[in-house]
């Protein structure tokens, strides 16, 4: 679009949507029933447009955010390893380091529920109730020190009375203001007395390593693997079902935003899962353990097959307080599939 | 890199090392010579005695396994997990300006969603007359259009606001692809729901995990936009939203919603994450532009190139590249080998279409000395792209989207190439 902005709000364009209204039609599709716009109909707008009726506390907030989102965002938002701080920064936006959270940049508080609604918790979206979102909400407006009283409710009622402290901090595209915009001469010959190299890339060394990278998957040797596992499979019981772990690799990637296995794994949200399958129970090193889980590993868990079934299956009613924040694996052959991937990983 | 370098001494480039001169007319009539024959002109090889394989061995065919190295990369401390995050377009390994399918970069924020078609469905609510829900099949008996267009991420030379850090314009320049789409018109879909007086902005929404969601004014929806089904040719690719997605011409790839799943009409933008926290351009003074849509036009040499050294020693060489606008198209690309003291027009080649990448060459004669190179894009409007350093000058350097700054190559005599900045 090279024409203003502006224009978007003029009566021509106006003229021109009623236009097109009236267009020709093929009469494809079929009409939406009431309850399939509300199933798929959940924006909400900064006028409060889309809400629900609904009410959730700080306190209740800070419960669900314990449980849910403090194992990235961090017991009390400010973030957990690369995963996003939600809260701090005020005031930073025009320092040499911004640091940009619902609290310091975000312009509308609709825009918290609605993201947190449709895509929170990583991994489980659309799984939080509406007075749970309300009190997520509200627990992430009291630690950005945007209300003050740890009983504050926050409902659909009070919900547009919130002003953001960033509301201001944003303006329409300006670039056709720029110096920059519209067209410049440019020099083409003596634009210069001379050049100097002022900074290189390969001082910092962040690149990624093309060479290691090849290396790494042509001695990976996929086939390789599989090959001794056939092999192995004709005498040995305990042969891993090499077609299995296959299915359950994929079904793993629900878990490895949380949990790294194989080389170089690194203990995450999660704790590293290598060689999980028969281990005792909390017994990673690095990893800070909830603390029924710490109970149960001293009272002598180990992660059979069984177990970890029973603990996928449901992990917040298999061990209260867990620090799993997951809902779960509901069928029985998905699980058996993960657990299979998991031995097959060393 | 694959690129070793040639053997010296028996190569036709390295007889002409000695007698190449920069900028001068191309030598005729000077042909190397071997010392010995050639083992792969005078032995049989392989392929050229057994039988290869059949039509049945590849049904959906693969590249050779010697281009195993041309593959979307990931930057791993980029992001905090592989999921919400981005890989890179080898573009240093490619030519032309359509880029295959499956080396388009991806960017998801819940993972790629597999959907099943029969499961698919598009709603479209809101400020209409008519709240509608089409099949997959129902969109496919539209009538249909074929556009290339880029796709770049607001985001791509993100990295680099404070400075060359990433060597390769794999990383740098490669969240974009440039694919021949075919699809429906937008403005066709919201005519048979028949879009409100009112009905000013349109919410596009995907069916992944993270639900992405964006606001685009009714002008645009109405402009160019496309519902896309199939990229060059065939299906759309998972990853890059099969079976649906949305094609917004010249804008930030975030807009082209991947997996689409809704359009809504409303009288008001949403302000949703992806265009307040996310895709907003945070000035020195702490306030932000949003709603830069548009992507200005950039360019961007992708051979020679930190991944792609010069391999061959001195003599003719060729030096290419990609620029696009998201304004129109590219008619002119200035290139300069002493770092910007002298600049030639490049040679364009291949369609100029609107909105689309557009390839460049430079034929020249290397001599064999440092060279430091940059390129320079001048759109269908006048626009010509800025260096890095104009850009801060308006920008700052708290910004991360919209870099669409002059990058600077340092080649080395042993041809060897570095991202750098130069003042």
């Amino acid at each position: 679009m090279s024409k203003s902005l502006k224009l978007l709000l003029t009566a021509a364009t106006l003229t021109a949507l009623g236009a097109a209204a009236s267009a020709q039609t093929y009469g494809l599709g079929r009409e939406a029933l009431p309850e399939e716009v509300a199933a798929w109909d959940i924006d909400i707008r900064p006028d409060g447009l889309g809400l629900p009726v609904g009410s959730g506390s700080v306190l209740e907030g800070e419960e669900v955010f314990l449980q849910l989102c403090a194992s990235c965002h961090g017991d009390f938002a400010e973030g957990a390893g690369r995963w996003p701080p939600l809260a701090g920064g005020q005031g930073s936006l025009a320092s040499d380091d911004p640091l940009k959270t619902i609290g310091s940049y975000w312009p509308y508080l609709s825009t918290v529920w609605d993201y947190v609604h449709r895509a929170m918790p990583f991994g489980d979206a659309q799984s939080l109730s509406d007075d749970e979102v309300y009190a997520i909400t509200a627990f992430l407006l009291y630690m950005n020190d945007i209300v003050l009283e740890d009983d504050f409710v926050l409902s659909n009622e009070n919900f547009t009375d919130i002003e953001m402290p960033n509301a201001d901090g944003f303006y329409m595209d300006d670039r056709e203001e720029s110096p920059l915009w519209g067209p410049r001469e440019v020099c083409m010959t003596d634009c210069a007395e001379s050049v100097e190299i002022t900074m290189r890339a390969n001082i910092l060394d962040v690149t990624p390593d093309d060479a290691a990278a090849r290396e790494a998957r042509e001695s990976g040797g996929e086939e390789a693997v599989e090959d001794a596992a056939t092999e192995e499979a004709a005498e040995d019981p305990n042969a891993i079902d090499m077609e299995l772990a296959e299915a359950g690799e994929g079904l793993f990637r629900q878990c490895s935003s949380c949990h790294q296995v194989g080389d170089g794994a690194q203990n995450r949200t999660g704790p590293i899962l290598t060689g999980i399958v028969g281990a005792p129970a909390g017994l990673v090193e690095g990893f800070r353990y909830s603390n029924p889980m710490q109970a149960a590993a001293e009272e002598g868990l180990v992660w059979t097959p069984e177990e970890l079934h029973a603990f996928l299956e449901n992990p917040r009613a298999y061990m209260r307080g867990t620090r799993m924040a997951f809902r779960g694996v509901a069928d029985e052959a998905d699980r058996a599939a993960i657990i299979e991937y998991l031995r097959s990983v060393e | 890199m694959t690129d070793s370098p040639h053997k010296n001494g028996t190569t036709r480039r390295g007889f002409l090392a000695g007698t190449a001169v920069a900028g001068a007319a191309a030598i005729t009539g000077t042909v190397a010579r071997a010392d010995a024959p050639d083992p792969a002109i005078t032995e049989v090889q392989p392929w050229a005695r057994y039988l290869g394989e059949g039509v049945d061995a590849r049904p959906y065919g693969t590249p050779s396994e010697h281009e195993a190295h041309v593959v979307r990369r990931n930057v791993e401390w980029l992001t905090a997990d592989p999921i919400s995050s981005v890989n890179f377009t080898p573009i240093h390994e490619l030519d032309g300006i359509i880029t295959p399918n499956g080396l388009c970069f991806e960017r998801h924020h819940g993972g790629i969603a597999e959907i099943d078609p029969a499961q698919y469905r598009l709603m479209i609510n809101g400020l209409v007359d008519r709240e509608l829900i089409f099949t997959l099949e129902d969109i496919m008996r539209f009538p249909r259009e074929n556009r290339a267009y880029f796709l770049e991420c607001a985001a791509n030379s993100g990295m680099e606001w404070r400075g060359a850090q990433l060597n390769g314009c794999q990383y740098t320049h490669g969240m974009i692809h440039n694919v021949m789409y075919t699809g429906v018109r937008l403005r066709t879909l919201l005519e048979e729901a028949g879009v409100q007086p009112e009905g000013e902005w349109l919410l596009a929404e995907g069916a992944d995990a993270s639900a992405m969601t964006r606001s685009i004014p009714m002008e645009k929806a109405l402009d160019d936009c496309m519902v896309a089904f199939k990229m060059n040719g065939e299906a759309l690719r998972p990853e890059q939203g099969y079976p649906v997605r949305l094609v917004v011409p010249g804008w930030e790839g975030n807009m082209w919603v991947k997996w689409l799943r809704r359009l809504e009409v409303g009288d008001q933008p949403w302000h949703h994450r992806e265009e307040t926290s996310k895709y907003t351009d945070l000035f020195a003074d702490g306030r932000a532009r949003r709603f830069t849509w548009e992507m200005d036009a950039k360019s961007i040499i992708t051979s020679p190139s930190p991944q792609k050294p010069i391999s061959h020693g001195p003599g003719p060489m060729v030096l290419t590249g990609l620029a696009w606008s998201g304004r129109g198209t590219i008619p002119r690309v200035d290139v300069t080998i002493d770092g910007g003291i002298n600049w030639v027009e490049a040679r364009m080649d291949g369609p100029s279409w609107d909105k689309s990448l557009h390839r460049f060459y430079y034929d020249f004669e290397w001599d064999g000395s440092p060279m430091i190179l940059q390129s320079r894009a001048h759109d269908s409007t006048g626009y010509v792209q800025p260096t890095k350093d104009e850009l801060r000058e308006v920008r700052g350097e708290n910004s991360i989207y919209h870099n669409n700054g002059i990058q600077t190559y340092a080649v080395a005599a042993d041809g060897s190439v570095e991202n750098v900045e130069i003042a």
